[in-house]
Formats: structure tokens, C-alpha cells, sequence
């Protein structure tokens, strides 16, 4: 049977752990920022570090993993919708640079 | 708990019903915060891409990284400390939450003044919101909206996390308000983790 110190010994062995994860993955970002790749590959692959980074982040500090389930998916599903909703414009963006296809 | 099972304790047991996702209050709201905060640096940073992405003359004017990458170190690190601020509270022990809850603060006041010492490097170069020497001057509004709209969220969650803890200490908040305003700081945090790669690291002059 574990005492309530110890318990509070290992929760802050975990979050030491996520800690470390978290800068790791903030390192890898700066290493990609110099791998010879384009814009766009580059883009990709920060925005994948950052949703993990964000989403470790959101589970453990947060404590969202540790919440109702119901108040987990709450969450999650409605940011995640609104967030996809908002990528509407990026179609516009590239149809400025390349003029929709109709540049002489 | 079911309506037919409210109704049978009686009139007044009807009015009363659980808290939503069985959280508290403070808790909730803050959540709610955060959800709609969320979308405005969303919309920050779609924005921005958005310009980025349209205008073909970007600059990229970052030539270090040091200073975004001790900024970034002492951000996370508040985290932590904020953690252990929460933990420390959780377990009864006013001096030592309210210590861990003035360090995090630091580690944000420290984080400001380096932000805002970049930013007066980068308006000695001549950067302003609407001009910049290196390309369109697009890049100073957008630059400066994002990353003062996240300096802004620091400083509130400076005095946000000096006044709880003050008031933890002299007994008027609990450990849940230090945990609330915890998670305000864990979310500045999460914002710049997407604030760095976008604004910074994509900017990085090679």
C-alpha cells in the first residue's frame, strides 16, 4: 500500500518525464527549422511536432487524461471541429500567389 | 441521478442538479476560457499563415535562435514549476505552493523582458507595424499581433498568478484556485509552442 507521499513522489516523476518529453520535442522543431527542406515539408513537419507537443501538454499538465471522459470529449471534439473550420482560407491564400489558375 | 428520482425527494431537490462533467465551477469556466481563448489564436495564426502563405516577398529576418530557445526553455519550465505549484497546494503546504507560484511568475516576468528586449532589437533595425527593410511590411503587423497578443496573455498570467498565490497564502483561495490559474499558465505555455515554429523558426534566415 503506497502512502499519500509516495504517490505524490511518482506523480512528479511523471510530469519530470512528460517535462523532458516536451523539450524534446521543442528541440527536434529547432532541428528541423535547419534540415534543407521546403517551406511547405518544413511547415508539416513543425505543425505535426507542435499537435503532439500541445497534446501531450493538454493531457498530463492539464490533467485533461485525468478528467470525465465525457468532459475529455467535450473538449476535444468541439476544438478539434472549430479548428478544421477555420482552414477555409488557406485555398484562398494559394489562389492569390498563383491567380487561380488564370495568370497569363 | 434521473428526473423521476429529482422529483421524488420533494420540490426544492427538483431545483437542484450536479455540476456539468462533475468538475467545479472555477474549474469549468476556466476550461471554457480556454476552449474560446484557443480560437483566437487560432484565428491569429490561420491569419498569419494566411498572409505568410499569399505574400511572396516574406521576409525571414530571424538569424538566431538563441533568444527564441532560452525563451522557450524558461516558458516550460514555468510549466513545471507551475506543476509543482499545484502538487505542493494539493498537499497542504501554503509556503511551499505559494514559492513554486512566485517562481513561475518569475520565470514569466523573465520571459517577457527578453521578449520585449527582441522586440526593441528588431524596431532598432527599423521594423515598425507597417514597414520593415527586408520585404513587405505585412510582416511587422503580423509579427507583432501574434506575439504581442501572447506577451499580453503572459503578463495577465503573471498578475493572475501573483494575486492567487497571495491570496492562497493569506488563506482566501484554496488549492483549487491555485490549480485554475494553473491551467491559464499551461495554456500560455501550449500557445507559444505553436507560436515558435510559425513565427520564428519558419522565419529563421538561412
Amino acid at each position: 500500500m503506497t502512502t499519500s507521499a509516495e504517490q505524490q513522489h511518482q506523480g512528479m516523476g511523471k510530469y519530470l518525464i512528460v517535462y523532458l518529453c516536451i523539450l524534446a520535442l521543442a528541440g527536434l522543431q529547432f532541428v528541423i527549422a535547419y534540415q534543407d527542406v521546403s517551406a511547405a515539408q518544413m511547415f508539416r513537419r513543425m505543425l505535426s511536432v507542435s499537435l503532439v507537443e500541445a497534446a501531450v501538454a493538454v493531457m498530463f499538465f492539464m490533467h485533461l487524461w485525468s478528467e470525465k471522459r465525457g468532459f475529455l470529449l467535450f473538449v476535444v471534439v468541439f476544438t478539434i471541429f472549430v479548428l478544421l473550420s477555420m482552414q477555409f482560407g488557406w485555398t484562398d491564400s494559394f489562389r492569390l500567389v498563383h491567380c487561380g489558375g488564370y495568370c497569363s | 441521478m434521473s428526473q423521476a428520482d429529482i422529483t421524488m425527494q420533494g420540490h426544492t431537490a427538483g431545483m437542484v442538479t450536479d455540476r456539468p462533467f462533475a468538475i467545479p465551477t472555477k474549474k469549468l469556466a476556466m476550461w471554457l476560457f480556454i476552449i474560446a481563448d484557443t480560437m483566437t489564436f487560432a484565428a491569429s495564426l490561420v491569419a498569419y499563415g494566411f498572409l505568410r502563405n499569399a505574400t511572396p516577398d516574406w521576409p525571414r529576418p530571424f538569424h538566431s535562435i538563441v533568444n527564441v530557445a532560452v525563451m522557450t526553455f524558461i516558458l516550460l519550465t514555468s510549466s513545471l514549476t507551475m506543476l509543482l505549484g499545484v502538487q505542493t497546494a494539493k498537499r497542504g503546504d501554503k509556503a511551499g505552493a505559494f514559492r513554486w507560484t512566485m517562481i513561475t511568475a518569475l520565470c514569466g516576468i523573465v520571459f517577457a523582458v527578453l521578449h520585449i528586449r527582441e522586440w526593441m532589437g528588431l524596431i532598432g533595425e527599423g521594423m515598425t507595424l507597417f514597414k520593415n527593410p527586408w520585404g513587405t511590411g505585412l510582416f511587422g503587423a503580423a509579427f507583432f499581433s501574434v506575439t504581442g497578443l501572447h506577451i499580453t496573455h503572459v503578463l495577465c498570467g503573471v498578475i493572475a498568478l501573483i494575486i492567487v498565490g497571495l491570496r492562497y497564502k493569506g488563506g482566501r483561495y484554496h488549492a483549487d484556485d491555485i490549480e485554475v490559474v494553473g491551467l491559464y499558465w499551461h495554456f500560455v505555455d501550449l500557445v507559444w509552442m505553436f507560436v515558435v515554429p510559425f513565427v520564428y523558426l519558419l522565419n529563421l534566415a538561412h
